[in-house]
C-alpha cells in the first residue's frame, strides 16, 4: 500500500522541525545570547530571516533552538505517559474487573476530572515554574490516556484463542501481556504518541506563555509569543513566526498520526480531546 | 432511570470528596509557609506564630481539612490570607466573568462545529468534505493564545472594532459586557469548534452505515430527512462526550485566555494567589473548577440515557 498524502505532508513538516532542532546543536544563523539593540526589531531581510527581535536577537536561531525546547518537553512527556500507562493499562486489562482494574481505572477517572491546565499550573505552582516540571505536569495528563486506550485495546484481546493458547502453555499474565498483548495494540500506542506529542507541544507553549514552562534564557516558542505580545502592534512578525512554527509541528505530528493510523489499519479508532 | 441517576450521583460524590483530599494535601506540600511569606525576610518567629494563629495555620492538618470542606459545604470557602477578605466573594466576582466566557465559547464552539460536521458527513469525499476537513486540521494545530494576539492585532488594532483587552464589568449592560467578551470566546471556540466538527463528521458516519438508516431511506425519507431525524439523534453520544470534556477545557483553557486580555477572571485570580501564596484561594478555586468538571461529567451521563435509553437499561 502506498504512502498517503498525510503521511507524506506530516512526515514532512516533522522532518522539517526535527532537522532544525538537531541543526541548532551544532550551527544557528547567529548566537542566540548576544544582543545587537541598533539591529533591534528589523523585519524580514536577507541577513535575518526571520527578522530581530527587541534585543536585536535574530529570530529564525530562535525559532531553531526553540524547535529543540519544544520537541524535548513533548517527547518526554510522552515517554513518562507510555512508561506508566502502558504497563498499568496493560495490568488492568490483565485482571479484568479485579481490584488493581478497578483502582487504575477510577484512579485514571480522578486524573481526568482535573482539567489538565490546572494540573499543570499547581505542579509548577509546587516545584516552581521551569522546563522540568513542565515536563512533568504534562506527562502526568498522559498516563490516564495511555492507560486507558491500552485497557481498551486490550481487553477484547484476552478473549481471543491464541491467548487462551498460551494460558494453556502455562505462560503467566503477566508473561501474555508483555509477549502477546503488547505487540498486538503497539498500532494504536504509536497514534496515540503522535497525538499526545502533538497536543505536548501545544501544552508547552501555553505553559512558557504565562511563564511557567521553560525559563530565561532557555529560547521557547510560547515565550516568545509571550515577549511579542506588547510588541504585537508595531511588529507582528514577531508574534506571527513562532505561531507558525507552532502551527507547523503540531499539523505536521496530527496528519503523520491520521495518515499512520490509516496506514496501520483502518479499523481502529484514537480518541482525540 | 431513577436508579441510574442515584448510583451516577453516587459516583459524583465520591469523586468530589477524593478530589478535595487530593487538591487539600498536594496544596499543602507548597513550598513557603503563607504567614512568614506575608510577614517578610526580617518578621520575628513570635509575630510569624502570632499570625499563623489568627490564620488558622496552628490546627493539624486534618482539622484544617475538615473546617475547609464543611465551609464549602455550606457556601462559604474561608479568608484569603493576603486580603482578609472572604474567598466566596472573591470567586463570585471573578466566577461571572470565567463562566460566562466558557459558555459563550461552548455555544460558539457548538454554532460552527455541528453545520460543518453535518455538511462533511453529507459530502462525504467530495470537494466539500476535504474542505472542512482540512480546516479542521489547521483549525486544531492554532494554538488558541496565538489566535487571540491575531485577533487582537486584527480586530483591536487595526480595524478598531473590539477593546484589546480588559472586561466592561455586567453592570455596563449585558451587550457591552458580551461584546468585550466575544474576542477571547472566539479564541478559545474556534480551535474546539474543529475537533468537534471533526467528531460530528465520523459520529454521522458511522450511524450512515447502520441498518436503521436503510430503514429510513427504504420508506421514504429522502438523505436529508433520514440523516437529520435519525442519524443526529445516534450521532449525539459520542458528540456529548466531547461538548462535556470541552466545557472543562474552555473552563481552564479560559485561564490562558484570561492573560492575553487582562479579563480579571478565575484564571488570573489562581496565578496572583499562587505568587502570594494565598493557599487557601487557590484551594478553593481548583477545588470549584473540579467540581464544574465532575458535575458535567454527570450532566453528560445523564443526558446518554435521556438519548439512548439502551443505556439505563443496562446499569
Amino acid at each position: 500500500m502506498s504512502l498517503s498524502r498525510n503521511i507524506l505532508i506530516g512526515g514532512l513538516l516533522c522532518l522539517i522541525v526535527v532537522s532544525t532542532a538537531l541543526l541548532s546543536f551544532v550551527w544557528t544563523p547567529y548566537d542566540i545570547t548576544t544582543m545587537d539593540i541598533p539591529n533591534k526589531l528589523q523585519t524580514p531581510s536577507a541577513t535575518h530571516w526571520f527578522g530581530t527581535d527587541h534585543f536585536g536577537r535574530d529570530i529564525f536561531s530562535m525559532i531553531m533552538v526553540g524547535a529543540r525546547t519544544s520537541l524535548a518537553v513533548a517527547l518526554v512527556a510522552v515517554g513518562i505517559g507510555m512508561g506508566l500507562g502502558v504497563p498499568l493499562g496493560l495490568w488492568a486489562a490483565a485482571r479484568q474487573g479485579g481490584w488493581a482494574d478497578e483502582l487504575i481505572m477510577r484512579g485514571n477517572d480522578l486524573i481526568f476530572a482535573f482539567p489538565s491546565l490546572v494540573i499543570a499550573i499547581l505542579i509548577t505552582a509546587i516545584l516552581g515554574p521551569g522546563a522540568l516540571n513542565a515536563i512533568l505536569a504534562i506527562g502526568i495528563f498522559n498516563v490516564p490516556v495511555f492507560a486507558r486506550l491500552t485497557r481498551a485495546g486490550a481487553l477484547p484481546l484476552w478473549q481471543r484463542d491464541f491467548i487462551l493458547a498460551a494460558r494453556v502453555a502455562g505462560k503467566s499474565r503477566a508473561l501474555i501481556s508483555v509477549e502477546h498483548i503488547l505487540p498486538n495494540v503497539a498500532n494504536l500506542l504509536i497514534v496515540q504518541g503522535t497525538i499526545q506529542f502533538s497536543l505536548g507541544i501545544l501544552a508547552e507553549a501555553g505553559l512558557s506563555y504565562v511563564g511557567l514552562g521553560a525559563q530565561p534564557p532557555t529560547p521557547s516558542w510560547g515565550r516568545m509569543l509571550a515577549d511579542a505580545q506588547t510588541m504585537v502592534s508595531f511588529a507582528p512578525h514577531l508574534a506571527l513566526i513562532p505561531g507558525l512554527a507552532i502551527i507547523s509541528a503540531v499539523l505536521g505530528l496530527n496528519l503523520l498520526g491520521d495518515g499512520l493510523r490509516d496506514w496501520l489499519d483502518p479499523k481502529i479508532r484514537v480518541v482525540r480531546t | 432511570m431513577l436508579r441510574y441517576t442515584l448510583k451516577r450521583a453516587l459516583s459524583l460524590g465520591l469523586s468530589l470528596i477524593v478530589a478535595s483530599l487530593v487538591i487539600f494535601f498536594v496544596i499543602e506540600v507548597v513550598p513557603g509557609d503563607p504567614a512568614s511569606f506575608m510577614l517578610g525576610l526580617n518578621a520575628q518567629p513570635d509575630t510569624i506564630a502570632a499570625l499563623r494563629a489568627e490564620l488558622g495555620l496552628d490546627v493539624p492538618k486534618f482539622e484544617r481539612y475538615l473546617t475547609w470542606v464543611g465551609g464549602m459545604l455550606q457556601g462559604d470557602f474561608g479568608l484569603s490570607y493576603t486580603y482578609r477578605t472572604p474567598v466566596t466573594e472573591m470567586i463570585g466576582d471573578r466566577i461571572w466573568v470565567s463562566l460566562p466566557l466558557a459558555l459563550y465559547a461552548l455555544t460558539l464552539s457548538t454554532l460552527i462545529a455541528f453545520p460543518a460536521g453535518i455538511y462533511a458527513a453529507a459530502r462525504r469525499g467530495k470537494a466539500g468534505d476535504m474542505a472542512v476537513m482540512g480546516a479542521t486540521q489547521f483549525g486544531i494545530a492554532v494554538p488558541n493564545f496565538w489566535f487571540a494576539m491575531m485577533l487582537v492585532l486584527i480586530f483591536a488594532i487595526n480595524l478598531r472594532w473590539f477593546s484589546a483587552g480588559g472586561f466592561v464589568g455586567w453592570d455596563k449592560g449585558f451587550g457591552a459586557a458580551m461584546h468585550s467578551l466575544t474576542l477571547p470566546a472566539i479564541a478559545l471556540a474556534l480551535p474546539q469548534s474543529a475537533i468537534l466538527a471533526r467528531v460530528m463528521r465520523s459520529a454521522l458516519l458511522d450511524v450512515l452505515g447502520e441498518d436503521f438508516m436503510r430503514t429510513a431511506r427504504a420508506k421514504g425519507l429522502s438523505r436529508r430527512q433520514a440523516l437529520l431525524r435519525h442519524g443526529l439523534r445516534n450521532a449525539m453520544i459520542p458528540v456529548l462526550t466531547i461538548i462535556g470534556m470541552q466545557f472543562s477545557f474552555l473552563l481552564a483553557g479560559a485561564i490562558i485566555i484570561e492573560q492575553v486580555f487582562f479579563l480579571p477572571g478565575l484564571g488570573r485570580l489562581i496565578f496572583q494567589s499562587i505568587s502570594a501564596r494565598d493557599l487557601i484561594v487557590v484551594e478553593s478555586v481548583v477545588m470549584l473548577l473540579v467540581f464544574l468538571v465532575i458535575l458535567v461529567t454527570f450532566l453528560v451521563d445523564l443526558a446518554y440515557a435521556a438519548i439512548d435509553p439502551r443505556l439505563r437499561a443496562r446499569t
